[in-house]
């Protein structure tokens, strides 16, 4: 059986635009069927964030060697908009505060935007607010977070149940979460990764980036690599994170103490 | 230079002495100062020779047939004054329904009111300007609008001026005495705007409100003049005491635009908000000068002004506040943020502060910026084209002023003109 892979990685090199002589990824593989769930730990810096932002087709960043498919398909020429329209989705590891939009209007565009890509017609207001109730309950945010504007005054935890539940809403179909864990307490953590579990379908992947082994007993991965300097420099299963929490990155020549 | 709009003060109907010596003195006082030059600093980032150039008309040839839909406010319930190229048109308004209490009637009707010789100019012969003098040396077009003692207006007052003729270059000098009295409560939409974006006019207003103790009054200036079109417009404010007056301007037409807000809290703990949006590209010249004079205890005065500027656009904001020895207590904010679409769009933010008092707190800051990139980046990755995001985002910028405009109606054209007026934001809809 040889199915597509839903990400797929090649030897990717990525500096800086302003400043080409910083290279930050340098060569990267990765490879993330449907339905699989990977997770990349690595220490402050080694270029975790950099990674899902060029996936999501931030223009910061030059791509100098190596691809990114998606379904098969090379995204090099994909804005980041349709990339999102593809089915990508980046959870920030810091989300963006917009006073002056509230956030049912820019998920009210968003998700219409996405129609109008895939060619459907756009969903009247009605049929957008009960699609909204539906999600809000599925992924236990309160629905009055709505009518906030974009992330202004969140909490650093509600800013990250935001990101997940516009995951929901817009359906994408590979989430990629930067430290959507960091800041929440055990109760969001479990709540999170609950929202997070009821997405998965067998067909839905994800790619957590993480600090801490916690996340993944709640949503457990398939594989496990460990990024440092721009490179993977491990891979394996869940127990790979089990040793990093016990070892932290000295194994790996980061000469950082173990507690972060 | 000649202003053939300004006075013939002969031919002018049957008025009282005073108001023959207000226009004659300030005609002298015209010719004296003549046309503001950019060596006056008030006027140092405003060249007004392209409106001097101009040989102006008092009138010229108007249509009968005028569809005044196009420049209705929807869904607003208001009295509606017209005037087509500075002429009150009775027949297109309708200024009933305003409830006891109220009076609203062409100034020119009302100079034998009682009170009326006392205010009329009171406020605007303290301005040394060339425009003003003018105004108060031409005054014949605009409203007497007196709310009594107690009463409210039973809706907003929408002073619509129009202008229609394309061939003839007119002047015309719009002139609103506004008299709140005390605890007496009024909105008025004062809306300049054109048939088409080819004609050229002049409108060079004054208004002067009176706002009585523990009176409200609500101000609107809605600018869309043609693009080719000019509009000096000036509103002084004398606020009692408790008074809460909120001053709104909006600029979104005309080549070159003067925006004068003059308020004077003049009474204990009086109010005033003087909120402001212009928003403009191509080569439009947008000026706005803020004066606000504490005069009395225990004030407040909040400015809000933001700029939007794209392509060659000139945008100009000037905010003095003025806290006199009687001002003990002042609490007076002056923020002016701007955001450039281009890289040659410019704005000139210069905030001044003169003060006499010592107990007196008084903030201010100007900024300039661009879109945020951030921003933009965060909107692209959900979905929304790069043009809708950045629209939705300047949108954003703007949104506050909005806010705070209590009519949600007018608030609602606004937005939608704003919007219009962005960069390709066809895509975009965007509930107020
Ligand atoms: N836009 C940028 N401008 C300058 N330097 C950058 C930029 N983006 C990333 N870097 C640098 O690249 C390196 C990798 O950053 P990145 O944010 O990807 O790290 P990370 O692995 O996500 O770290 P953390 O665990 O702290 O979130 C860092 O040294 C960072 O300073
Ligand atoms: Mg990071």
């Amino acid at each position: 059986m040889s199915q597509t892979p839903l990400l797929k990685i090649s030897n990717l090199h990525v500096r800086l635009e302003d400043d080409p002589a910083v290279e930050i990824l340098r060569g990267i593989d990765l490879t993330i069927m449907p339905g699989e769930v990977h997770s990349i730990m690595g220490p402050n810096g080694s270029g975790k964030s950099t990674l899902a932002q060029v996936l999501a087709g931030k223009d910061d960043y030059e791509i100098t060697e190596g691809s990114i498919e998606f379904n098969g398909e090379d995204l090099d020429d994909l804005g980041p908009d349709e990339r999102a329209n593809a089915g990508i989705f980046l959870a920030f590891q810091y989300p963006v505060e917009i006073p002056g939009v509230s956030a049912m209007q820019f998920l009210k565009a968003a998700v219409n935007a996405k129609r109008v890509f895939e060619g459907k017609d756009e969903l009247n207001a009605g049929a957008l607010l009960k699609h909204f109730r539906a999600k809000a309950d599925q992924i236990y945010v309160p629905f009055e977070m709505l009518k906030r504007n974009v992330n202004e005054g969140f909490s650093g935890g509600e800013k990250k149940r935001f990101e997940i539940f516009q995951m929901a809403v817009l359906d994408s179909v590979l989430g990629i979460l930067d430290e959507s864990d960091s800041g929440l307490d055990i109760d969001a953590l479990k709540i999170v990764s609950e929202g997070v579990n009821s997405m998965r379908d067998g067909h839905r992947a994800f790619l957590l980036i993480t600090h801490y082994q916690r996340l993944l007993d709640y949503i457990v991965p398939d594989q496990v690599h460990v990024l440092v300097k721009g490179r993977i420099v491990k891979s394996g299963g869940k127990e790979l994170a089990m040793e990093l929490e016990e070892n932290g990155y000295a194994p790996f020549g980061v000469n950082e103490p173990a507690t972060v | 230079m000649t202003m053939q709009s300004t006075v013939e003060i002969e031919a002018m109907p049957e008025q009282p002495q005073w108001a023959r010596e207000l226009r004659e003195s300030a005609r002298a006082r015209f010719d004296k100062i003549g046309y503001p030059s950019t060596a006056d600093e008030r006027w140092r980032f405003t060249n007004v020779d392209a409106i001097t150039r101009i040989e102006w008309a008092a009138d010229g040839p108007t249509s009968d047939d005028i569809n005044l839909d196009p420049f209705q406010i929807p869904d607003l319930d208001a009295a509606l004054a017209v005037f087509i190229d500075g002429q009150l048109r009775a027949d297109l308004s309708d200024l009933s329904g305003l409830g006891e209490g109220v009076v609203c009637e062409p100034l020119i009707e009302a100079l034998s009111r009682t009170g009326v010789a006392d205010r009329l100019g009171a406020q605007s012969a303290t301005l040394t300007d060339g425009f003003t003098a003018l105004n108060d040396a031409s005054f014949g077009s605009g409203l007497y609008i007196e709310v009594q003692e107690g009463f409210a207006a039973h809706r907003p007052i929408h002073v619509l001026s129009l202008a229609t003729s394309g061939d003839t270059p007119i002047a015309a000098h719009p002139r609103n005495l506004i008299v709140a009295g005390k605890n007496a409560r009024v909105q008025v939409i004062e809306h300049y705007n054109a048939v088409s974006d080819e004609i050229v006019n002049l409108n060079n207003a004054v208004t002067e409100v009176f706002a009585d103790e523990d009176a409200f009054v609500e101000h609107y200036l809605l600018e869309r003049e043609s693009e080719r079109g000019y509009n000096i417009s000036t509103l002084f404010i004398r606020q009692g005491a408790r008074s809460v007056v909120h001053s709104h301007t909006v600029l979104l037409g005309g080549a070159i635009v003067r925006n004068n807000v003059v308020p004077t809290l003049a009474g204990e703990k009086a109010h005033c908000l003087i909120n402001g949006l212009y928003v403009a590209h191509n080569e439009q010249h947008l000026d706005n000068q803020m004066r606000v004079r504490h005069a009395a205890p225990n004030c407040e005065s909040r400015q809000y002004y933001k700029g939007i500027m794209n392509d060659k656009s000139r945008g100009v904001f000037t905010g003095r506040i003025i806290v006199d020895k009687a001002g003990q207590g002042t609490d007076a904010i002056q923020t002016n943020r701007n955001m450039l679409l281009s890289d040659d769009a410019r704005v000139n933010a210069r905030p001044q502060l003169e003060i006499y008092a010592d107990d007196v707190k008084c903030t201010h800051g100007a900024t300039t910026g661009r879109v945020d990139d951030e921003a933009v980046f965060y909107f692209r990755s959900r979905g929304l084209s790069e043009e809708v995001a950045r629209a939705m985002l300047i949108y954003a910028f703007a949104a506050e002023g909005f806010d705070r405009m209590q009519l949600a109606p007018v608030r609602r054209l606004l937005a939608a003109e704003m919007i219009a007026k962005l960069p390709r934001a066809e895509g975009l809809s965007i509930e107020v």
